[in-house]
């Protein structure tokens, strides 16, 4: 899965839960939290939704530190063991 | 024979709109089946019937405002024999009280098709309706989202249907709250909890938990208002006539703040029966179904006592009011590290400020005191939570 993959469906992910996001306007270095209504139930489905679609389990300590599309994108490329850390970067 | 009547399904709903029939005259249902869907000023909901047996007359056409308390349908209970019913309808539906205001332009659409049409990216605007009066069907959802290709995002609603929405919703609010402030004398009161207990357990829990199985720490806050509630029947109760009724279980009402404005309080029916997990699940599902205006008649009407939390950014302290019928709510500020002494060490601990505010005519302030501290101790013992 190639970095631009993994932010595609981070977005996705993102959108899903909150239906208003416009992937057009989402800033990806600027905390999501600072731009969009969500809340910890929305948190938890986001989280959810990246599980599922992209069997990554971000522990709940590592919230606090991961609240932009780019640091999640970063996070979740070096679990991935097929992502190529280049492509798209 | 027993009368379907539209609901009142909050403190200051007059009418209501039926949106349409899930049953048709000669099906059985069972009480608890949801046989209708009503447009109020906050939701559409689904509405749940009170009576077993088989229906045996529908009395309204979808598409009709009715004041609460109309026949709506006509039940044979079961055990009772059929038994001739009038051509016209027996109790044929009065017109809307005059200070209800008009509903908004409404699409005739079901909870459940409008859920799908966000979820497959369709406005439902755009929808031609094959059900009874031009009603949105999930199959005309699927059929609309098969026509549209490539898919599209989905399409907030039209700006004028969406601000008459808004506008609807805030008139109910104010509503609900004027009357509860010109009615009920609301006494306040607040404390600071030492959550250090319950985070660090939730924590550990969470760890070990897989991702879809985790909890959110407002579980625990309701949870534990539910657990002291059985300490304080009088706090659980609905103000009727002239005295409290204590309710006969405990149905927390949860704040949901909804995207765009306004926000609902549903029930979580018998909270204080409930597991963390079970909670959790029913909480879940709550909020999903509120955003997506698929709430049920019952979650709507037997709210006993509310719980709202402002949230992990929002300011450290709420002092809300009473939704009336009920006498107490109980509020719950952002968590926050501050400095805690702790058996005479300076400690930073997460803290939160609950408050609650009860009808002084039920209890005083000395018995919502009490009832904040039995909130405290319970989360002070996450593990029995």
């Amino acid at each position: 899965m190639t970095r631009d993959e993994i932010r595609e469906a981070v977005v996705r992910c993102l959108c899903e839960v909150a239906p208003e996001v416009d992937p057009a306007q989402l800033k990806h270095d600027v905390s999501f939290r600072d731009q969009l209504d969500v809340d910890s139930m929305d948190l938890l489905n986001f989280v959810i939704a990246m599980h599922e679609q992209l069997h990554v389990d971000i522990p709940e300590s590592e919230y606090p530190r991961l609240g932009t599309v780019d640091l999640l994108v970063d996070y979740i490329a070096e679990r991935l063991p097929a992502a190529d850390s280049l492509a798209g970067a | 024979m027993a009368e379907f009547v539209m609901p009142a399904l909050g403190a200051d709903m007059s009418a209501g709109t039926l949106l349409a029939w899930r049953k048709e005259p000669g099906d059985t249902v069972a009480r608890g089946d949801i046989i209708a869907e009503v447009h109020t000023d906050k939701a559409d909901i689904e509405v749940e019937v009170f009576s077993s047996g088989v229906i045996e007359k529908l009395l309204v056409e979808p598409g009709t405002l009715v004041p609460t308390g109309t026949p709506l349908a006509l039940i044979r209970e079961d055990g009772a024999a059929a038994e001739a019913v009038p051509a016209a309808a027996p109790a044929a539906p009065p017109p809307a009280a005059p200070a209800a205001p008009p509903p908004p332009p409404h699409l005739l659409i079901s909870p459940s098709a409008k859920q799908l049409a966000t979820e497959l990216g369709v406005d439902p605007a755009t929808i031609t309706g094959s059900g009874p009066g031009g009603r949105i069907q999930r199959k005309d959802v699927e059929a609309a989202a098969a026509r549209a290709a490539p898919p599209t995002p989905a399409a907030p609603p039209a700006p004028a249907a969406a601000e008459d929405a808004q506008a609807a919703m805030r008139r109910a609010i104010a509503a609900a709250m004027s009357r509860s402030k010109r009615e009920i004398p609301h006494v306040y009161l607040s404390t600071t909890i030492d959550l250090t207990q319950a985070t660090r357990w939730l924590a550990d829990e969470n760890a070990a938990r897989a991702v879809p199985d985790r909890l959110l720490q407002g579980v625990l806050l309701i949870k534990a208002v539910a657990l002291a509630l059985r300490e304080f029947p009088d706090l659980n109760a609905r103000w009727q006539g002239e005295q409290a009724v204590a309710g006969e279980r405990i149905n927390v009402g949860v704040a949901i703040s909804l995207r765009g404005g306004g926000l609902v309080a549903p029930a979580i029916h018998d909270t204080d029966t409930l597991t963390l997990d079970e909670l959790m699940h029913r909480f879940r599902d709550l909020v999903m179904r509120a955003r997506a205006f698929s709430l049920r008649s019952a979650e709507m009407s037997d709210p006993t006592i509310t719980v709202t939390s402002i949230g992990e950014r929002g300011v450290e302290a709420i002092y809300p009011i009473i939704v009336p019928p009920q006498v107490a709510i109980v509020g719950f500020g952002r968590i926050v590290e501050r400095p805690w002494i702790h058996e005479g060490q300076l400690l930073a601990c997460p803290v939160v400020t609950a408050t609650v505010s009860i009808d002084h005519r039920v209890a005083d302030g000395h018995r919502g005191s009490a009832f904040l501290v039995a909130i405290d101790q319970r989360l002070q013992e996450p593990e029995e939570l």
